[in-house]
């Protein structure tokens, strides 16, 4: 039994009279590969935003690592190890790709980075992500594609220990689902746990080790891809009665 | 790297030797009244730009910091009898501006940028009705000051004040310049760039941005502070003054916002032709000129004559 | 001090006023309120609309009121081109806040400086059959150059606020801001509505400005005491209010007559800076702000 490095419990979030998010429950296991999905509305990037810190939560608590982190702002977060990407990619566009990384390196990873060899830190992880060529380039002329694996770089600049991947895959070919995927897979692999929201469904099945469902601010569905595909529930969700 | 940091501090001990040269050889005070006018715009534009230009938020009080430096001065030395030197005049002045920065800061930096910038323009009106109407300073009809007698080793009075705020404005150049290149910096821009990803990416927005607006509130009280000594009547039309307001603004983003020299270069630019133009035509105009430089700048060529120049030398490298 | 017919006359004094000031700040209402565009020279525009106010007075005996409303196409049009490069230069490459900041506050002192150049710093009045007369009720005088901006303020403000909550364009008006894909998935253009909502705005400051000089007198550098006022009443109505911004007027109105008339007017400026710093630090939303 592995043991929690993320806890959500009873988490309700409004937004004046709307209910975003009602009651979740959701934990994630140290080294884990969580899937989160939900049709459109269903609460998938306000529960995100909860956890990172850019929304405070109505009820409920948030645990990371054994610390109650509900009310800390997202910068002491992610200074903790709590790390995202954001769905539509938000490079600093004034900044060369290199220069994005060291904004996360040294403030968020400050105190597990080497405060001397920033740069050489900073151009390994653009090594990881495949953008090293592109290190120099100012961040703002970026493709697509790099311009989410920057994204995604520059949450792993962070040194997470859980790290949020909002959609990095919407609207990419084939292949650069498979990039990307690869990237998550081997960040995984040492020792990062992840929440991957994702519509492409083959990535999430590929990637989850275990898969929670939203749909209208409520947990409807948990448990291993193969047992959520054959859900009745969550296929109603997707398609309507 | 080495050789760029000597670079800057051996042209900043050739400006200061070659003030001191002036002092010795320029016997027209006229011209260390224009110089004082400059270095005083320019420090001005370098404190702006740190929060305006690195951090991305918009100060459009800068006349209220400004004069608000200009009555600490006054104020301390009527109270203690001309006794205090200007040194800690200045030092006061700075305190109690960078004490406005941060309230001001606290009361609307957790808010979206255009509320700071409104709240700037706030203050500083608050702040010329309060001393408007207070009677020790004079009150809207203004206080005079009598120029010291002392002016060490100098020929006249306003060498003296020239070689201070010559001083001065190199300092806020080189705390502009640290900034520009240290990792406080670069969180600043960060938070220009994107402030939610900054903050998602581990930078304490609130504090950076406070301390942001602290350094500019004291640099610009510390350039208003020797302002009444230079005039020797001040009034709060004149202190809390459009020129001062605008010329702030206009200065860094016609130079160029991004990087620590864009100021000095707007500034040094526009003073001068500011004074040429008051001396030959009349200062209405300069307000004018200057307000259509800002414009023309800010939709022409964003980056500041900065930008113009990196692309000019871009365009040449290939 | 505090006598019932002194307290009284305020009080009835800054109703009137706050009429007046709810027409001024109606175009940033729509400007900043809906459109999020900092339009810092909203009052230097007013200005211009009194000193056409005073020209056309002054020279052909026009009734103030109708150059107000006669210059108003001039005025949208000025709006919409002022729009399209506020539009090119800076919002659609992102750069509103320091830049579009910049651009307005250069234009406001362009049209300050200017004016002052032209007709220099000197007091400029309207004058009109009726502006010198009173109305009294008891103790109470109503004086007709604060009554009939009143009620033109009063017709312009109901009349857009119907027109935003009414007609299809002025819904668009105020959806814009908010939910821009769902207008263009509706076959609206986003771009032309903002622009058709900023001329508006700058429309609106030709009536204001005719309205201003026929309360007082008129100089150059009097727009900057309105900048607190509008920018006030505009955050203390609550951003994309238009009725929260009527009673907001109503309040700055009351407010600063009643501090004018017992603490002098040399606080008055104040008393809008300072509403406005409260509401910030207290309520930021104001009072009927979306969220």
């Amino acid at each position: 039994m592995s043991t929690p490095v993320l806890t959500v419990r009873n988490l309700t979030k409004r937004f004046g009279g709307f209910v975003a998010l009602q009651n979740v429950d959701v934990h994630v296991n140290a080294g884990e590969r969580l899937g989160l999905i939900g049709p459109n509305g269903s609460g998938k990037t306000t529960l995100i935003n909860c956890v990172s810190g850019a929304l405070f939560n109505d009820e409920g608590a948030i645990t990371f690592e054994g610390r109650d982190i509900t009310r800390m702002p997202p910068h002491q977060r992610a200074r903790l190890g709590v790390a995202r990407s954001f769905q539509i990619p938000k490079p600093f566009r004034s900044m060369s790709v290199l220069e994005n990384l060291r904004v996360p390196l040294e403030y968020a990873a400050w105190s597990r980075a080497a405060h001397r060899h920033i740069t050489d830190e900073a151009m390994d992880v653009l090594e990881q992500m495949g953008l090293k060529g592109r290190a120099h380039e100012n961040s703002a002329g970026l493709t697509q594609v790099d311009m989410r694996k920057l994204e995604l770089a520059r949450a792993l600049a962070a040194k997470p220990r859980l790290l949020v991947s909002d959609e990095a895959m919407a609207g990419l070919s084939s292949s650069e689902v498979d990039e990307i995927l690869e990237i998550l897979l081997a960040l995984n692999r040492r020792g990062v746990a992840v929440i991957m929201i994702e519509h492409i469904m083959r990535a999430v099945m590929r990637f989850s080790e275990r898969v929670v469902v939203l749909d209208a601010g409520q947990k409807i569905a948990e448990g291993t891809p193969e047992e959520i595909v054959r859900n009745p529930q969550v296929e109603r969700a997707y398609l309507g009665e | 790297m080495k050789l760029r940091v000597n670079a800057f501090w051996v042209s900043c001990a050739v400006v200061v030797g070659g003030g001191l040269m002036l002092t010795e050889v320029l016997h027209n005070d006229y011209y260390f009244n224009a110089m004082y006018v400059i270095l005083q715009g320019t420090l001005m534009a370098v404190a702006w730009n740190i929060l305006g230009g690195f951090t991305g938020y918009v100060n459009f009080g800068s006349a209220g910091f400004f004069a608000v430096g200009a009555y600490t001065s006054i104020f301390l030395d009527k109270y203690f009898g001309h006794a205090l030197p200007l040194p800690v005049l200045i030092a006061a002045a700075a305190l109690v501006c960078a004490l406005i920065g941060l309230g001001v800061g606290y009361l609307s930096l957790r808010l979206k940028g255009v509320y700071f910038s409104i709240a700037t323009l706030a203050m500083a009106i608050v702040f010329a009705t309060l001393i408007s109407n207070w009677r020790y300073m004079g009150g809207a009809r203004g206080a005079y000051i009598l120029t010291p007698e002392t002016f060490l080793w100098f020929h006249s009075y306003i060498q003296m004040l020239f070689m201070v705020i010559l001083l001065l404005t190199l300092g806020a150049v080189a705390i502009s310049r640290y900034l520009n290149t240290s990792r406080l910096g670069r969180g600043l821009a960060a938070i220009r760039d994107d402030e939610v990803a900054a903050e998602c990416a581990g930078v304490p927005t609130l504090r950076l941005k406070l301390i942001s607006t602290t350094l500019m509130g004291a640099l610009m009280g510390i350039a208003g502070a020797p302002y009444p000594f230079f005039v020797t009547f001040v009034d709060p039309a004149s202190a809390f003054s459009l020129f001062v307001a605008v010329n702030a603004i206009a200065m860094p983003m016609i130079g160029g916002t991004s990087h620590w020299i864009g100021p000095v270069i707007g500034a040094v630019l526009l003073g001068s032709m500011q004074q040429v133009i008051t001396v030959t035509v009349s200062s209405e105009l300069n307000v004018l000129l200057v307000g259509l430089m800002l414009v023309g700048f800010v939709t022409l060529a964003p980056q500041g004559i900065v930008g113009l120049a990196q692309k000019y030398w871009r365009r040449r490298a290939r | 001090m505090l006598s019932a017919d002194l307290l009284s006359n305020a009080l009835v004094a800054g109703v009137l006023l706050g009429g007046f000031y709810a027409a001024v700040a109606i175009g940033l209402a729509i400007s900043f309120g809906q459109l999020d565009i900092v339009n810092i020279a909203h009052p230097a525009f007013v200005i211009v609309g009194s000193y056409i106010a005073w020209i056309l007075n002054s020279r052909f005996g026009l009734d103030p009121v109708l150059i107000g409303v006669l210059a108003t196409p001039l005025f949208f049009f000025v709006g919409v081109v002022m729009y399209r490069i506020y539009y090119a230069a800076f919002e659609r490459t992102g750069q509103e806040s320091l830049s579009g900041l910049a651009f307005f506050f250069g234009v406001m002192f362009i049209l300050e400086v200017g004016l002052m150049l032209v007709y220099g710093v000197d007091y400029r009045l309207v004058s009109a059959s009726y502006l010198g007369k009173s109305f009294h009720f008891g103790w109470i005088g109503v004086p007709l150059r604060m009554l009939v901006p009143f009620t033109v303020a009063l017709v312009m403000t109901g009349g857009i606020w119907l027109y935003l909550s009414r007609t299809f364009m002025g819904r668009a008006i105020l959806a814009v801001a908010q939910d821009p894909l769902a207008l263009q998935l509706m076959g609206a253009d986003p771009v032309r509505i903002k622009q058709f909502a900023f001329g508006l705005a700058i429309a609106t400051t030709s009536v204001a400005g005719s309205l201003l000089i026929m309360i007082g007198p008129v100089e150059p550098s009097i727009g900057r005491d309105y900048i607190g006022r509008v920018f006030a009443i505009v955050v203390l109505g609550g951003m994309g209010s238009i009725s929260g911004m009527f009673i907001a007027a109503m309040i700055l109105g009351v407010v600063e007559s009643v501090v004018s008339t017992f603490a002098g007017p040399s606080w008055a400026p104040a008393v809008a800076f300072g509403v406005l710093l409260l509401t910030l630090a207290l309520r930021p939303s104001g009072l009927f702000g979306r969220r």
